[in-house]
């Protein structure tokens, strides 16, 4: 079981690299996704489900999506440009580390359900108890930073007319 | 063992983060190295939880990610901004204020 973490450490790792060294964001943004599953991977390995489930729905599903709009948003999409990201050599590589990580889920599920760490029932009820309990202050303040992190978005993502600059 | 290899991976993820951010100069990239940072410390914390048997690394998380939510909700209109502003994501383009 420890050989599937040191896998997807290292497709991290790989996929993180490339984030930084691309030229092209939307390749970034491939890898970068491919990053973020691997990272849950490693956070369903680790014991914490709740957690590798909201990394993939969040970061991986509306974080990344948040990404490509504004990408798209910035430059009008060019039809070469299109076709050039259709061509094989933008995907292969985020394509092969993903089907690694498939390959490992793949290899979980036909193994069952052994974990390295088994205090699971235990924790996943510690973890909405303590949420709700000690820490209710922390989602207090989520929700009032996530209200104006609404309108800030709101306020600056409005196209600004050319004549009141 | 595997919580402990879990913190090395963390801290080569935060260093990975940083490089980028300190040597992209689009603003683009920079943020994406900031997600990239963020990911690490969310990773710190899951491995400390996993180590401990506490749900206190999972809350974190938890807080990690509203953070990261309202973070880049707010960075991309400013990117946006700049980009229309400007016509460039460069960040050294970026220098009227003189500061």
């Amino acid at each position: 079981m420890e050989i599937l973490f040191y896998i997807a450490a290292a497709v991290t790792l790989l996929a993180t690299v490339r984030v930084i060294t691309h030229v092209h964001a939307v390749h970034a943004l491939l890898y970068l996704v491919v990053a973020l599953i691997a990272l849950a991977l490693i956070f369903y390995l680790l014991g914490a489900q709740f957690a590798a489930a909201l990394e993939i729905i969040i970061y991986g599903g509306a974080i990344m999506v948040l990404f490509i709009f504004v990408v798209m948003l910035l430059g009008p999409l060019a039809v070469e440009q299109e076709k050039s990201w259709l061509t094989p050599g933008t995907w292969v590589g985020p394509n092969v580390l993903a089907l690694v990580l498939l390959g490992e889920v793949g290899y979980l599920i036909a193994a069952g359900d052994h974990l390295p760490i088994d205090f699971m029932e235990t924790r996943r009820k510690g973890v909405s108890i303590v949420l709700y309990g000690p820490y209710i202050i922390g989602v207090e303040l989520a929700s009032m930073l996530l209200l104006p992190g609404l309108i800030g978005a709101y306020h600056l993502g409005r196209r600004v007319p050319k004549e009141s600059r | 063992m595997l919580t402990t290899h879990a913190l090395v991976l963390a801290i080569m993820l935060f260093c990975i983060g940083l490089v980028g951010l300190l040597s992209r100069r689009n603003v683009l990239y920079m943020l994406l190295s900031l997600e990239i940072m963020l990911n690490a410390a969310s990773l710190a914390f899951i491995a400390g939880g996993a180590r401990w048997g506490q749900a206190d690394g999972e809350i974190m998380f938890l807080f990690i990610l509203t953070l990261a939510a309202a973070e880049v909700s707010v960075a991309l209109g400013i990117v946006l901004q700049l980009s229309y502003r400007f016509q460039t994501l460069d960040a050294d383009a970026f220098s009227e204020m003189k500061g």
